[in-house]
């Protein structure tokens, strides 16, 4: 993969340095690569954005069964909420476990721009501690699914609370999520130990992390709209 | 701050956008990173209020759009990529908005049907015994 000759040669490609409107012609009418940016990164956005629809199509159907049901839907204010410090605290676990998820997204991010400035050290070290908070999310889910099959008796076809999609809805969403935050946090621990390894290095590019990094801030993405239209709403 | 511009990043200078490979300081990352903290516990806080109604979805809205936006922006690096990047991958979900409000749509319709169909049920003469239970909670 030749990406350095590739990148030099594109700013002489005509239309490169219009801007704007008249740039995306250039971009996208001359006989060229479209998107001047590595083949990876390219083709992770557009992963992204079929993944997108994905958790879009679970999120509609999730509206649709919502409204459509004749029967109270049960409050997650109360439904996710833990006894802890002496007294009940709505949604504590899943404010939690949102901090974390961002929290991860932070320390990634930095980990791109320290891969970007070859430090091998941090940015494997903050790769690694983002796969850890990965894990304690998603160890934090499986308490979440836990308490609720077991101690609330929610199933995917009923629960004791109220309209039976509400199982349904959870457990294919979050499920669905927790099963990309897995995936991600496999994926990072690959990148970073190659990112020690000096592997990187020897390409002559850092860009794989970005793209790692993208996949990693999306699934924070997803979960944003997760927790506004599950667990607010 | 050491800054060892790749080949990719000096290559891409002379366009005059932040190309792959571009640094920022540190501080901006932070300083996102410190804003989604804040809209979360915002969003958070609008639960633990328990606002209700128009006030409570346009603030759990709000606050979601500003997360998702800073994120894809600046996070994901969007906001340094080229227009037609940025279109391909923006753009298009858009269409979702034709899916919401579809289903929207046959939402309402599959709940007033079901009110309709149960309401006869419970309307017709001498049948009440025969009504259906449709609960799942009561087996």
């Amino acid at each position: 993969m030749n990406h350095e000759s590739t990148s030099a040669a594109l700013p002489a490609v005509p239309g490169y340095s219009e801007e704007g409107l008249k740039g995306v012609s250039a971009d996208w009418s001359a006989d060229k690569q479209a998107f001047p940016v590595p083949w990876g990164k390219a083709m992770m956005w557009i992963f992204l954005l079929s993944d997108t629809f994905i958790f879009s199509c679970f999120l509609v159907s999730y509206m649709n069964v919502r409204i459509s049901t004749t029967e109270i839907w049960p409050n997650p204010s109360i439904v996710f909420g833990l006894h802890v410090f002496g007294r009940d605290i709505p949604l504590f676990l899943i404010a939690l476990m949102t901090m974390i998820l961002i929290t991860s997204s932070g320390t990634m991010a930095m980990a791109v721009n320290f891969g970007y400035r070859r430090d091998r050290g941090k940015t494997a070290a903050l790769m690694f501690a983002t796969a850890l908070l990965g894990v304690s999310f998603v160890s934090m889910q499986a308490f979440e699914w836990t308490k609720l099959i077991v101690s609330e008796g929610v199933r995917p076809w009923g629960n004791p609370m109220g309209a039976p999609q509400f199982g349904s809805s959870f457990f294919m969403i979050t499920g669905f999520h927790g099963l990309h935050v897995s995936c991600g946090v496999i994926y990072l621990c690959v990148v970073a130990k190659r990112v020690l390894s000096g592997f990187y290095d020897r390409k002559g590019t850092y860009e794989t992390v970005e793209v790692a990094g993208l996949y990693w801030h999306f699934v924070d993405l997803v979960w944003v709209f997760i927790f506004a239209f599950f667990y607010l709403w | 701050m050491a800054h060892g511009h790749s080949a990719e990043a000096a290559a891409h200078a002379p366009a005059g956008g932040h190309g792959e490979g571009v640094q920022h300081p540190i501080r901006i990352y932070l300083w996102i990173w410190l804003l989604l903290f804040v809209f979360s516990t915002f969003s958070y806080l609008v639960d633990y209020f328990q606002l209700q109604g128009m006030l409570r979805w346009s603030l759990i809205i709000i606050f979601m759009l500003l997360k998702a936006g800073f994120i894809v922006a600046i996070f994901m690096h969007m906001a340094w990529e080229r227009l037609a990047l940025k279109l391909a991958i923006l753009v298009p979900p858009l269409a979702l908005l034709v899916l919401l409000g579809l289903m929207a749509i046959e939402g309402d319709y599959t709940f007033v049907t079901r009110l309709q169909s149960f309401v006869q049920q419970l309307q017709t003469p001498g049948e009440h015994h025969k009504v259906p239970e449709y609960h799942p909670g009561n087996p």
